[in-house]
């Protein structure tokens, strides 16, 4: 007989929490290619001796845990590291970027981490939403806000056409299928010239309530604020609500039936689940989430084109879950993080960050091919003990 | 209340050429337990494969409590009642044993999309009353087990997870479990084990039926009030162990022609 297991301890995930948030500060701040290199190196070696002294484990037990502090501390953290570049359009517009992948890697986590559905088109996904939020702005007078849901809506739509191939392949054939879409979605981008053909359309800025998204921010005479924090604010609810509900339908019965059907369709079936309905459930939440993703982006660029959303931008989506951890939330976060600012701060790198993801995805799948933090195992309340 | 729970008529199952299974008659009547034993590809898995829905009949009917099942989905067939386990383990590895069970509940767990999402409260409430039933069932196979419901399967010897899969098979309280060769993989002291488990599930639930398929014959002998013999997908014997262990084509089959 074992007594109740004591509740995770707090302290790995506070101090990995902050350790990330100045790093990430000091990274970015950083110019000079030669101390950037330098951070990056010992970042590594950070990681490398972390893992040697199961340091690791232990930061992926305290923030699955303990959530709801470490939850509520690294939304500070983003926002103190948006206050520090507060007048830094760079910095924050790449901020901005690694919260909206942030949420598109989370639609894409639904997918593939938990109902194992695996989709290569993400970026054709948040393209929709992208281009779904150009015209809406542009030509119509549908509540900007209002434009982010209708770009989740129309992406899980389109979706939707996929979804009888996909149900009727299996494991690599699914993915083959997302393939083919996403080279006929750019095509479709390219040829088509009401949507801007291979220019693109431009996106007019948000505006809610006479609020313009595009101007910065005056507060006295003094303090100019760049207009990104507008859109800072509203990414990192976005990225709030998408944490929320990929942990709360993991934590519940519907996250059990997609693992369920994840590992042994077979044997699930003989249980009585509608591998179906679940598929379906988990493909077009996902790419719900992935359109509201693309919707704000298209807004936060300016503009779209076809060239934005290759095959190419939805394997950084896929290498970013790979490289995080299948399945688990906080290590999407950690990804995105190291695969969006990396090659923008990394100038050397920048024309072969395809190589570098590529090479990335190698090393975690050879040493590490549960990713940098592995899902633990499910709690559905966290805090509940028999 | 004379008619069998499970009737099989004239069943045939082809896979191209082969006939796995060549018009098997078979009845399971309420409450026993009954051996279904034969060689190797004889067509045992292939007839629990059929019944629960994993391959349509190429011929003849199934009934279970006088309705027709012959064309019913896996799903289906498991509302119906009846539930089976995998002759090789097909339990979720990386799920915790908690989770393994509650697999096998599906059907009476609340599947909204909103209530799971949204009901925290009652999500809570529905978790912990099925906890406490998932720990009664597997404290009556092993209480030191049932300590550990949160660790995942992977970690577990292969008693410790036939032990799951037959507490997924019987946590939704099915009218008919289907154990397909439960002792494969086992020493005989873990199979002897085993079959106590089994035995002690029969007596909390009286009406439980249960067809079992097994190469161990001590397993058969002691358990089974009944047997089923199958060769090259034909039934050729049916009766008490003692008679069918003396039956000349039976003992053919299992030790080819004399």
């Amino acid at each position: 007989m074992r007594g109740p297991e004591p509740r995770s301890p707090l302290l790995p995930g506070l101090a990995a929490l902050a350790l990330v948030t100045v790093y990430v500060i000091v990274l970015l701040a950083a110019e000079r290619q030669a101390v950037i290199i330098a951070l990056l190196a010992l970042a590594i070696l950070a990681v490398l001796a972390a893992q040697r002294l199961g340091v690791l484990e232990g930061v992926g037990r305290s923030f699955a845990e303990r959530e709801d502090v470490l939850g509520g501390l690294a939304i500070l953290g983003a926002v103190a590291t948006a206050a520090w570049f507060h007048d830094n359009h760079f910095v924050l517009l790449l901020v901005n970027s690694v919260l909206l992948y942030a949420v598109a890697t989370l639609g894409l986590n639904l997918q593939f981490g938990y109902a194992g559905v695996l989709n290569f088109a993400g970026a054709s996904f948040f393209g929709i939403g992208a281009y779904t939020s150009s015209v809406l702005l542009a030509h119509t007078a549908v509540p900007h806000l209002l434009a982010l849901p209708i770009g989740g809506l129309l992406a899980a739509l389109v979706g939707s056409l996929l979804v009888v191939p996909v149900l009727r392949t299996r494991g690599h054939y699914a993915a083959v299928v997302t393939i083919a879409f996403a080279l006929l979605f750019k095509t479709f981008l390219e040829v088509n010239d009401v949507l801007g053909g291979p220019q693109g359309m431009q996106v007019p800025g948000m505006k809610i309530l006479g609020w313009s998204f595009n101007d910065n921010i005056e507060l006295g005479r003094r303090i100019e604020l760049s207009f990104y924090l507008n859109y800072f604010v509203v990414s990192l609810l976005l990225l709030i609500a998408a944490f929320v509900l990929v942990r709360r339908l993991e934590r519940s019965w519907i996250g059990l039936n997609l693992d369920a059907l994840r590992l042994d369709e077979t044997a699930a079936r003989c249980f009585g689940l509608n591998i179906a309905r679940w598929k379906i459930t988990a493909f077009l939440l996902g790419n719900f989430l992935i359109g509201i993703a693309g919707a704000l982006y298209g807004m936060l660029g300016g503009f779209v084109a076809p060239n934005n959303y290759t095959f190419a931008d939805s394997l950084i989506l896929v290498s970013i879950l790979l490289l995080g951890g299948i399945g688990n939330p906080w290590g999407v976060l950690a990804a995105t993080l190291i695969v969006v600012v990396v090659p923008e701060k990394l100038q050397a790198i920048q024309e072969y960050r395809f190589l570098l993801y590529a090479g990335l995805v190698i090393l975690v799948l050879l040493f590490r091919p549960e990713g940098l933090l592995p899902r633990p195992v499910r709690r559905y309340f966290p805090a509940w003990r028999p | 209340m004379n008619a069998a729970l499970l009737e099989v008529r004239g069943l045939t199952k082809k896979f191209g050429g082969v006939t796995a299974l060549d018009g098997i008659d078979l009845a399971v009547e309420r409450g026993e337990i009954l051996g279904l034993i034969g060689p190797n590809g004889s067509g045992k898995t292939t007839l629990f494969n059929v019944v629960t829905g994993i391959y349509g009949a190429d011929a003849g009917a199934i009934r279970f409590e006088g309705a027709e099942i012959g064309s019913a989905s896996p799903q289906k067939v498991h509302r119906a009642g009846i539930s089976r386990t995998f002759q090789r383990s097909r339990l979720a590895l990386p799920l915790s044993i908690f989770d393994n069970i509650m697999i096998g509940n599906h059907k009476r767990l609340d599947q909204g999309l909103w209530f799971n999402l949204m009901r925290r409260g009652a999500l809570r409430r529905e978790f912990e009353a099925n906890y406490s039933a998932a720990r009664t069932l597997v404290e009556v196979f092993d209480p030191p087990l049932a300590e550990r419901m949160s660790e995942p399967v992977a970690g577990l010897p292969m008693i410790d997870r036939r032990r799951i899969e037959i507490c997924r098979a019987l946590i939704g309280e099915p009218k008919l479990l289907l154990l397909d060769e439960p002792s494969a993989g086992m020493t005989q002291d873990e199979t002897a084990e085993l079959m106590r488990d089994i035995l002690q599930i029969r007596d909390h639930r009286k009406d439980l039926t249960i067809v079992i398929v097994e190469h161990e014959m001590g397993v058969i002998e002691r358990i089974t009030r009944r047997c089923v013999v199958l060769n090259f997908g034909k039934k050729i014997a049916e009766g008490p162990y003692q008679q069918i262990a003396a039956d000349a084509r039976v003992q053919e089959a299992y030790l080819g022609a004399a």
